[in-house]
């Protein structure tokens, strides 16, 4: 007998006491089984406008040491203060998704390089920054998630740079919460959340930020641009 | 020090000797309080945190009951996905099968995550025994894992270990394993943490294959999940070309919507944050992003023994955010070792037991590793009721009966050592139920008083050598009850 079966076959026995469930047969459908569970807690925190969510958001990145930013004018205001961010952390060469808006990084001087399939994780390892867009911001938490959109890119582009810059669109990506966050985002893509940037508490409690991502996270909140 | 668990002394002993431990006593006490302080405030800011316990706690019932359906489920979703399942019944197996899929990318080196279930059983050692070299990432197994020590804590493993232990052990160890500490390292933590991330960065860069754990796995559409803080997860989940996750059975959620409660209570749980700084999640193999070759090892390991008890089966629900430990005064003074398992603290005192039986001396003896004093199921984010299971282990450990061990129905002989206790329970059930006789015992107790001795003879003296013992009183309650009259003639 192979191992699954007698796995399935030890639960089986495990449970034979109990009283016989929905699940004979295919698997039951979300929302029977949704019924069954008292989901009696809030889908959000408190009321809020949406200005309000996107201050929330600001406060919670701040407080977990991301660096946040706020751009509410035109393109271009937006162009001028990506090419700031960089210039200030002196980056000679910025990692580019795939689509991200070309008019974002008019302004930069700094060297674009385009994640490509052959390109080595030692080869990403001596880009200075990248900048990307995100899926969606959750306020409640001060979380950004990125989901591999074009504007984004592969996960290993946010990963090895010391400088990560994430271009918000406020208020259409911010959401309050995690339940609203989940309900955006398709899990079959690769998803990462990014609570601030790389921290360990492993040494005698002490928060250090920066372990193995990025040391540092810039959060630009600009205007929808529809 | 061993790395192994093996033949480790029973708690009693184990703790005797921790407690004694001046530094690691302060350690743990700085440890466990500062972060039970800030759990509480992170707890606070939801005022639906009893809901979303409550929740939690349903969601991990309901998968249990329904366990066999989820696992089918899950390896559906996960093979459509792009994945390929496992099905491991023992450490023996899933280590055999982690081997042979290391083996097939003709790799002799792997990056790993940290990650409970692989510690469960043993896979480093198992690794090493077969050439395969398998790095620790998470800065605090680094420190386990270079000075040849075991983790404490489920959370922060090196929590034994102070700031200046911490330079010492990288010093002296880093070069052997790769890229040496900086010359003149201080023990400050940032410049710690600068001195792992150099390190491992080398590894990570050049790994080709990857072993994580995972937090939760989605039976409906085959997702894995990892919450982490360093970014090392993201670096082992991401960089190699060949992901082998070794997870539990019991980790499943139905639904992606079940994440919702979830990454709400396990952060502020265990690390007392809002949100952890980074969660992976992915679904079987993307194209272009991340390993190409994903397998999921599901381990039973015990798991569906513990299953089969009705009273123990709610260790399963588990979600190893470690609150238990931080609260519990048995753990802050005797620490992580003293519990002679990779589960420490209240959780471990009912999970190893179950998983492994209790058929050793120490897993005899876990179940008393507790004062039932509550607070662990006071902070429990899926309500797991530890006291409740402490005792009915306790039972199991004296009277032994009805158990299911690796799949089969048992009957547990009492263990050796519980004789005296067993037979008092004996004594004190017979005089319940005989009311002269208690009565007419009570009543010759309390005459007796100035004999009575201040501490026990024979085997209880290890007992009251601890504890003053109680005073008998001049009357019994039965006797002042009815002299009395219920308490009324004196109450004017």
């Amino acid at each position: 007998m192979s191992s699954r079966d007698v796995i399935l076959g030890r639960v089986r026995q495990a449970l034979g006491a109990e009283p016989a469930g929905p699940p004979a047969g295919p698997p039951a459908a979300p929302a029977a089984y949704g019924t069954g569970i008292d989901r009696g807690y809030l889908r959000r925190h408190g009321e809020r406008t949406a200005e309000e969510t996107v201050e929330l958001l600001a406060e919670n990145l701040t407080d977990y040491r991301a660096i946040v930013h706020r751009c509410w004018g035109t393109g271009e205001e937006l162009a001028d203060l990506l090419m700031r961010l960089l210039a200030e952390r002196g980056a000679g060469s910025v990692l580019v998704p795939p689509e991200l808006p070309p008019h974002w990084l008019a302004g930069v001087d700094a060297t674009r390089v385009h994640d490509r399939a052959v390109s080595t994780p030692g080869e990403l390892d001596r880009v200075d920054s990248v900048v990307t867009g995100c899926a969606v911001a959750v306020a409640e938490t001060g979380t950004i998630v990125l989901d591999g959109s074009p504007d984004q890119g592969r996960r290993r582009i946010t990963l090895i740079p010391d400088h990560h810059i994430v271009v918000v669109r406020a208020p259409g990506q911010v959401v309050s919460s995690v339940p609203e966050a989940l309900g955006r985002l398709d899990p079959t893509r690769p998803l990462t959340w990014i609570s601030g940037p790389s921290a360990t508490s492993d040494i005698e409690l002490d928060r250090v930020e920066g372990v193995h991502g990025p040391r540092v996270l810039e959060v630009v909140l600009c205007q929808d641009s529809r | 020090m061993s790395g192994t668990f093996v033949g480790m002394p029973a708690f009693p002993k184990a703790a005797h000797e921790a407690v004694r431990d001046t530094t690691l006593r302060a350690n743990l006490k700085h440890a466990t309080h500062t972060i039970r302080d800030k759990r509480a405030r992170a707890v606070a800011e939801l005022d639906d945190w009893a809901q979303l316990r409550e929740a939690g706690k349903q969601i991990k019932d309901h998968t249990l009951r329904h366990l066999e359906h989820y696992l089918v489920q899950l390896e559906e979703s996960v093979t459509a996905a792009g994945g390929v399942v496992h099905w491991a019944r023992d450490a023996a197996e899933a280590n055999r099968i982690v081997t042979e899929l290391v083996r097939e990318t003709g790799e002799s080196e792997v990056v790993k995550v940290k990650s409970m279930a692989t510690q469960e059983i043993g896979l480093n050692e198992h690794l090493e025994a077969e050439d395969i070299r398998a790095y620790e990432t998470d800065l605090a197994e680094l420190i386990v894992q270079l000075g040849k020590d075991r983790p404490s804590h489920i959370l922060v493993p090196a929590i034994h270990r102070n700031r200046g232990e911490i330079r010492d052990i990288f010093r002296r160890e880093m070069g052997s394993w790769g890229r040496p500490a900086p010359e003149g390292l201080t023990e400050s933590p940032a410049e710690l943490a600068e001195a792992a991330r150099l390190h491992l960065r080398e590894k990570f860069l050049r790994a080709k294959v990857g072993i994580s754990g995972a937090n939760f796995m989605v039976a409906e559409n085959g997702t894995l999940v990892v919450v982490e803080s360093e970014g090392n997860g993201r670096m082992c989940l991401t960089l190699p070309e060949t992901l082998i996750s070794v997870v539990g059975i019991e980790k499943i959620v139905p639904t992606w919507q079940d994440l919702e409660v979830f990454l709400q209570t396990l952060p502020r749980s265990s690390t007392a944050e809002r949100m952890n700084p980074y969660t992976s999640t992915w679904t079987g193999t993307t194209d272009a992003d991340g390993p190409q070759a994903f397998h999921l090892v599901l381990i039973d390991n015990g798991r569906t023994d513990a299953l089969a008890d009705e009273v123990g089966r709610q260790a399963l629900r588990c979600i190893r955010c470690s609150a238990c430990l931080n609260v519990c005064p048995v753990y802050e003074r005797a620490g992580g070792h003293a519990y002679g398992s990779v589960y420490p603290g209240p959780i471990g005192a009912i999970l190893s037991p179950q998983l492994r039986g209790t058929a050793s001396e120490i897993d005899a003896s876990l179940p008393y590793a507790s004062s039932l004093c509550g607070a662990c199921y006071e902070v429990c984010p899926v309500a797991i009721d530890i006291p409740e299971v402490l005792v009915h282990l306790r039972e199991r450990v004296v009277e032994g009966g009805e158990a299911t061990q690796r799949g089969t129905r048992v009957t547990l002989q009492p263990a050796k050592g519980h004789a005296v206790e067993r037979a008092a329970m004996r004594a004190a059930r017979w005089a319940f139920t005989h009311p002269a006789a208690l009565g007419a015992g009570q009543r010759l107790a309390a005459r007796t008083r100035r004999l009575h001795p201040r501490s026990l003879p024979g085997p209880g003296r290890a007992w009251s050598a601890t504890r003053d013992l109680p005073r008998f009183p001049a009357e019994s309650f039965r006797d002042w009850w009815q002299r009395t009259n219920g308490g009324k003639d004196t109450a004017k």
